[in-house]
């Protein structure tokens, strides 16, 4: 990457120019406010916008927060629990939608698992808020669970069934041809085949879970703040080094989820 | 008979959950919102149209109606800023799209990857970041200090611009992927056919790759319009109290305000406005299907 070349007239008719440029900075606002938060995170002054020095302290701070640590094991329980439902959900719906012989409705059912895509967020969030309080539910756990379980449904079919469409299904038909009931063909057969598919799905919907604010801030309350609504509680009482240092772990651990989940997609292409 | 009952088992715990968990509430929340009020939260099974005049009316001290211009402010403001963020979207997601699909096959990955990569950073935090950066004494503003561009300014946090920026900051990937995937599918003879034949840089982008892009660029467009209808986080943080937007109206008329029907009713009044922008791109798109 030559920065001079951008400037030298290119005759290819496929080149425009400026859009490099346009990309550059676009990369560059994409990151930097990453890098903003991950530098004032090691400034040792309690005011953050001042620089006073490099320090660990904030991280120390941060791993010994209790309010920090409860919300971080709410969260961690529900993702778990909500993505271990919607992954089941997810492959039987997928398996049906694409290795079904004549499915009834399939169009229909297509977009019942994706409907959670098409409203807005804070719908769902308010209307599932009316529902529990009609049912009466009061533990805050078994409302965050349920109504994670919901909208992560799409997240986890779309990789799955991309992966089913991919996939030749040759190899199925053969293993029934050889007397494989249709149980061990699934466990023998299809299921390592989409194994990266589930994976990546069950990665996709444990991150939306983990990461979703709208709907646990309105619907729990019953005791049990998630991490997301946790950190929306410490920015409202302002900018602080230990924020900085939370954001960045949480960062950091991000990161060590989805560079896997592309690597697996990117080698099963 | 036997291959259609695994269907069926199949589908069923799908459309167990999506009919409990979303469609069931959503009738839950169009009763709620003909109903009245409660004072302390809830509504009383009374049917009425108040919570839909609120919208337009508010009662005065002699229980007039007079007209109130409060609530279809902030319905304008939504429509315009998410409108407004899901233009400028466009404006950098096409240079950017076509840039990363010129680029050599490794490049492309590495870079669709840093593309993406945001999106599994919480967005609490990825919002957060801009309150780091606009606030006073924030990066930007003692940068611009420090350059002596600003004297002394107010606040660069807390207006609309402050809750633009995160906005397209928060969705823009979601408007870069579809567009990249509709140039990708672009057959660049094309492009050459319309060089030989002296056709202008511009005048291609203008007549050949637009109008081929267009599947793409709608559907970036309505998946850009649909969430930022729907945002919550970028006016708390961003917008300060006095920028509300639709959805910090319904979501405080379910918390402080207490009053559910006409949250139920401004629910619906939003969801009516994204189901018409997604016929609208369902519309278009059966209208290429047939045209190919």
């Amino acid at each position: 990457m030559n920065i001079l070349a951008m400037f030298k007239p290119n005759r290819d008719a496929k080149h425009y120019p400026g859009f490099g440029a346009v990309g550059v900075l676009f990369f560059t606002f994409l990151y930097f406010p990453i890098l903003v938060i991950i530098a004032y995170s090691f400034n040792s002054n309690r005011i953050v916008s001042v620089w006073q020095g490099f320090s660990w302290q904030w991280y120390a701070s941060a791993l010994q927060n209790e309010g920090l640590l409860n919300s971080l094991r709410v969260s961690l329980t529900v993702a778990l629990f909500a993505t271990l439902i919607a992954t089941v959900i997810a492959v039987s719906a997928a398996l049906v939608l694409e290795r079904g012989q004549n499915v009834k409705h399939a169009k229909l059912s297509q977009g019942v698992v994706n409907l959670p895509l098409m409203l807005p967020e804070i719908v769902f969030a308010v209307a599932i808020l009316i529902l529990f309080s009609q049912l009466g539910i009061q533990s805050g756990m078994l409302k965050l669970i349920l109504a994670h379980s919901a909208f992560c449904i799409p997240f986890a079919f779309l990789p799955i069934r991309a992966r089913l469409q991919g996939m030749d299904n040759n190899l199925e038909q053969a293993a029934q041809d050889l007397y494989a009931t249709p149980l061990v063909t699934f466990r023998r057969i299809t299921l390592p085949l989409i194994a990266p598919g589930i994976f990546a799905g069950s990665m996709l919907s444990f991150v939306i879970s983990m990461d979703d604010f709208i709907t646990s801030n309105i619907v729990s309350g019953g005791g049990a703040t998630t991490l997301p609504v946790y950190i929306f509680s410490l920015v409202k009482q302002g900018v602080s080094p230990e924020l900085n240092a939370i954001s960045t772990l949480i960062m950091v651990a991000s990161l060590l989820i989805a560079t896997p989940c592309w690597l697996i997609a990117k080698r099963s292409r | 008979m036997k291959k259609l009952s695994w269907n069926f088992w199949g589908l069923l715990p799908a459309y167990l959950v999506m009919s409990l968990l979303m469609v069931l509430p959503l009738l839950i929340i169009f009763y709620v919102s003909f109903m009245t009020s409660d004072a302390y939260g809830g509504y009383k099974a009374i049917f009425s149209l108040q919570s839909y005049s609120q919208i337009l009316y508010t009662a005065d001290w002699d229980d007039n109606l007079v007209l109130n211009f409060q609530y279809l402010k902030i319905i304008a403001r939504t429509l315009f800023l998410s409108g407004a963020t899901a233009v400028i979207c466009l404006l950098v997601s096409f240079p950017v799209a076509y840039y990363i699909s010129r680029q050599s096959n490794n490049m492309k990955t590495l870079l669709l990857y840093l593309v993406t990569l945001p999106f599994w950073v919480s967005m609490v935090v990825r919002v957060y970041a801009w309150v780091l950066i606009l606030s006073n004494d924030g990066v930007l503003e003692s940068s611009l200090r420090f350059f002596g561009l600003v004297g002394d300014i107010d606040s660069l946090l807390y207006n609309n611009a402050a809750m633009m920026v995160g906005m397209v900051y928060t969705y823009i990937p979601l408007m870069i992927l579809p567009i990249y995937a509709s140039i990708e599918k672009l057959d660049t003879r094309l492009i050459e056919a319309a060089s030989d034949l002296y056709s202008s840089r511009m005048n291609t982008l203008r007549r050949i790759i637009l109008p081929l892009c267009k599947p793409g660029i709608v559907a970036g467009f309505i998946l850009v319009l649909v969430p930022c209808l729907g945002t919550v986080l970028e006016p708390m943080l961003l917008g300060g109290g006095k920028t509300m937007m639709l959805g910090n109206l319904i979501q405080n008329q379910f918390g402080v305000a207490r009053n559910w029907s006409f949250g139920a009713s401004l629910t619906v009044l939003l969801l009516c406005i994204v189901l018409f922008f997604l016929m609208f791109q369902a519309h278009r798109a059966s209208k290429l299907r047939e045209l190919s």
